[in-house]
């Protein structure tokens, strides 16, 4: 998040987009209900009447995969009106003059057929948005999780970016980072681009700083990612190392996944838990749980917090940084010395500017949020301000493109797909948690009441779902959340893998699969 | 302080202090070290004025005012702890002692359950003088796993009630009827599960006197032990929510909200709450797995299983050479868990085949 969490009591316009924050980031919804109730106006973009949609003063109901047709019309909109904030476009960016030329043709009128949002409802969100003294966006999966997944977020920044909604308290683009350490995975460089804080692999300055850390110049060319990695599977990659990630259940595309991981000579899990994709592994470490390490975390307004063990982990359960410094050792690999978690977070603060000002025992005593640059910086709550890291605030010219595959007469339901409040993920800790199963006995499908006749189909009956990757059953839920023509369904359980469904098409930038939009066929069994 | 002589007093207790405008009397009080007594009271909510414990005499006023709602102003003699307001407070604590089934709860019921039971301590109010009709119906029948409804022990101090309105935007909470009759309930009287209630428990870790009470952690009030807390982060979503863990010996309890947590500041959802238990759960992998010649996994030591591994990643290394190997870090595990995946890849292979869970 450019801006902290307490910043979204300041607001006078919010605008949501794909993020159902009540149910998959509950406690910062209660700061976005308490500044609703304190006068704010909130925009909500979702295909679903989700919970934020129903306190929503402009609800736009949009299409699955037409975020940046949307964006186009809204930004188009703001500057027809003449609320672009010319002092922050002429003192703060670059590329202004091409994407205001840019932006000229994407009239609401030329995004209603594509959103299926009237274009009357465009022009209000645009006009909300454009006039607000502090307006912040947030967003999350329903943003990222398509083949344009990039555009739609650099989308949202050319409308922070005109408006001058970045950089001042109350403002901000502001993705809520879906993880507890999600944001740390990176912070730590467990990234085929970044070494530990975002210092590029591919600068030779870097290759050269951190030679001696791993006692080997590094490759001065960027790694595949994970999706990538794994269609290599058998064919360049022959072994693999999973630390606490249940990719079968998680990952599109489920059944070629699991005949990657199949294919390898050797799969090694790290986890908890004997989840479906350590069953496929050749070694299994058990590694301490949450409540049994003690560690370090950083959250999605990049607050740096220190976790803490409150008791003994099962059986011989071991920490994962010793079972990965073990591993490393027993190879011969120099630099796993490491006799604690303190000496493991040590080394990354050495090494990475953003963290320099940290080390242990002052996360002990605190939590500060990046970039800390040095020992008596108090942390940098508000990103961007003044100042952009990386000089100007750069517009992109951004194209509407349509998702990797849409409804056709073989497939002519939208599919998109989410979390529910009770359950997190695939359930490896929420299904073993008693009393969850109270809230949410099992899987269900969303659809719409009408399409639920129209279908053929009853609620709380089966239905069969297709799509050009597989097959599933699932129950029924009638539930007018879901528009008509497009259905909703978690991930979370395995015995409803919609996972073997997606998989249509991932951004060409992020490898990110387009686990938000694909076109099924819902059918009575 | 360099202002102090500019901004507006107040005398408390025979001492003149400054106060911010704006602030209540109640506040002030408090940032002064004066210990007055609240049930109603909770500092995230705004103040309600319900239970008159926070009664003080103001000079000129005919009867104690409630400090939690009074305003200061400039000049106001304020007396907080009198013997007629602390008679007031003596009689108020008697009377709703005498309404409750019971004073004594269990610590494990939740963060501020011990409000009442202290209170009643301090005021020495176990007298009997108004024994009779309490007010109140449990509601035993609601089967929910996660939240008790004793409200034979509720006071009406309507912090439930609040918490939810004010602090979740849920409004799941309502009361019905009036007075002695004041009943605690959701819409249409019935189960919570079919309410708008998100079983975030804020209202259980608010009510003061274990009227609400955590189900799960109240499960364990046989295990033996002092009851520990330990300050940690939830485990699920981003937001990052400071949280206490309860434990006894090795056996984890509960979860308790954080007042002070910087993400959260005392909020929680339903899984930080409550999701809490699958550490201890029969299913954790305790020891180490190799797969044997049946092609099974069967169990081994750490020296097995690590050579193993070792020798498994040498193998492809040396035989499809170090673009073969790749790293995938957890999002769900701690930074000491990242930094070593990307340095055991980068170290041993000398490539950035490593990535973590967030594409997907």
């Amino acid at each position: 998040m450019s801006n902290p969490l307490e910043d979204m009591e300041k607001p006078d316009v919010i605008f949501c987009i794909g993020t159902n924050m009540t149910e998959c980031h509950p406690v910062a919804a209660t700061r976005l209900k308490r500044a609703i109730a304190n006068g704010a106006k909130l925009i909500t973009a979702d295909p679903r009447r989700i919970a934020l949609a129903e306190l929503a003063d402009v609800y736009l109901p949009l299409r699955v995969g037409s975020d940046v047709s949307l964006l186009l019309a809204m930004a188009h909109v703001i500057h027809r009106e003449g609320l672009t904030d010319q002092g922050f476009v002429e003192g703060r960016t670059t590329e202004a003059e091409a994407f205001l030329k840019h932006i000229e043709e994407f009239t609401p009128e030329w995004a209603e057929p594509i959103t299926e949002v009237p274009a009357a409802d465009i022009e209000r969100a645009a006009l909300l948005y454009g006039k607000a003294e502090r307006g912040a966006i947030y967003y999350t999966l329903g943003i990222t999780e398509h083949i344009c997944g990039v555009d739609n977020v650099q989308s949202l920044c050319n409308l922070a970016l005109m408006t001058g909604n970045i950089g001042r308290e109350g403002t901000g683009v502001n993705p809520m980072r879906g993880q507890n350490n999600i944001q740390g995975a990176g912070d730590c460089g467990a990234l085929p681009n970044n070494y530990p804080g975002f210092q590029s692999v591919l600068d030779p300055a870097y290759q050269e700083k951190f030679a001696p850390v791993y006692g080997r110049k590094v490759d001065l060319e960027l790694g595949p990612t994970k999706p990538r990695a794994l269609e290599a599977c058998g064919d360049g990659i022959h072994a693999m190392i999973i630390n606490g990630e249940n990719t079968v259940v998680s990952d599109p595309e489920r059944h070629h996944c699991e005949e990657a991981l199949k294919s390898l000579d050797q799969l090694v899990v790290i986890d908890i838990f004997l989840t479906e994709t350590a069953e496929l592994a050749d070694v299994v470490f058990p590694a301490t749980a949450w409540g049994e390490t003690d560690g370090v975390q950083t959250n999605t307004e990049r607050r740096v917090q220190r976790l803490r063990k409150a008791v003994d982990p099962p059986g011989e359960a071991m920490p994962d940084w010793w079972i990965v410094s073990q591993i490393a050792r027993r190879m011969g690999t120099p630099g796993f010395d490491f006799r604690s978690a303190k000496d493991v977070f040590n080394e990354l603060c050495e090494l990475s500017p953003i963290y320099a000002g940290l080390d242990w025992d002052r996360i002990d005593a605190g939590e500060y949020q990046w970039p800390v640059p040095h020992r008596d910086h108090p942390g940098t709550p508000i990103l961007h301000q003044g100042v952009f890291e990386n000089g100007r605030g750069i517009f992109k010219l951004i194209r509407y493109r349509d998702p990797a595959e849409v409804i056709s007469d073989e497939f002519p339901v939208w599919l998109t797909t989410g979390r529910r409040l009770p359950n997190y993920h695939t359930r490896t800790q929420t299904g073993r948690a008693a009393g969850i199963d109270y809230l949410a006995p099992g899987e269900r499908l969303e659809i719409h009441p009408e399409d639920v006749e129209d279908w053929g189909l009853e609620d709380g009956g089966w239905a069969k779902m297709t799509s050009p990757r597989g097959c599933m059953m699932v129950k029924v839920e009638a539930n007018a959340r879901s528009p008509r023509g497009t259905v909703f369904t978690s991930f979370s359980f395995n015995d409803a893998p919609v996972n073997v469904l997606t998989g249509g098409g991932y951004d060409p930038i992020t490898d990110t699969a387009e686990l938000k939009v694909c076109p099924v066929r819902v059918e009575r069994p | 302080m360099s202002t102090n002589g500019t901004r507006p007093t107040i005398v408390l207790d025979g001492e003149k202090v400054a106060f911010t405008p704006g602030e209540t009397v109640y506040e002030a009080a408090t940032r002064h070290g004066k210990d007055i007594p609240t049930l109603c009271y909770d500092p995230r909510l705004e103040p309600f004025g319900g239970c008159r414990l926070c009664v003080v005499e103001i000079e000129g006023a005919r009867t104690p005012v409630a400090s939690c709602t009074a305003q200061c102003q400039s000049g106001m003699d304020v007396r907080t702890r009198s013997a007629r307001v602390e008679v007031h407070r003596r009689t108020l604590m008697e009377m709703l002692a005498s309404e409750n089934r019971e004073v004594e709860v269990d610590e494990l019921t939740s963060l501020a359950s011990q409000e009442m039971t202290e209170l009643v301590d301090r005021y020495e109010a176990r007298t009997g003088r108004f024994e009779g009709r309490q007010s109140g119906a449990s509601r035993p029948d609601d089967p929910n796993p996660f939240i008790m409804r004793d409200y034979d022990n509720c006071i009406s101090c309507y912090r439930c009630v609040r918490v939810c309105a004010e602090q979740e935007g849920d409004y799941a909470i309502s009361v019905k009827g009036r007075g002695f009759d004041t009943q605690i309930t959701v819409e249409f009287d019935g189960h919570l599960k079919e309410s708008a209630c998100t079983f975030c428990g804020q209202c259980v870790q608010t009510c003061p006197t274990g009227a609400l009470g955590d189900l799960k952690a109240l499960a364990h009030r046989e295990v033996e032990g002092e009851t520990k807390k330990t300050r940690t982060v939830c485990p699920y979503c981003g937001v990052g929510c400071s949280v206490d863990l309860l434990t006894r010996g090795n056996q984890l309890i509960g979860v308790q909200p954080a007042m002070d947590g910087p993400a959260n500041l005392g909020a929680l959802c339903v899984k930080g709450q409550f999701a809490f238990d699958f550490i201890q759960h029969p299913d954790r992998l305790a020891h180490p797995l190799v797969r044997g010649e049946d092609g099974e996994l069967h169990e081994a030591g750490w020296d097995e299983a690590l050579d193993r591994a070792a020798e498994g990643f040498l193998r492809v290394r040396e035989r499809y050479g170090r673009h073969s190997v790749y790293g995938v870090a957890s999002g769900r595990a701690p930074h000491e868990a990242a930094y070593t995946m990307q340095k055991f890849i980068r170290g041993g292979f000398g490539t950035n085949y490593i990535d973590n869970c967030s594409r997907a």
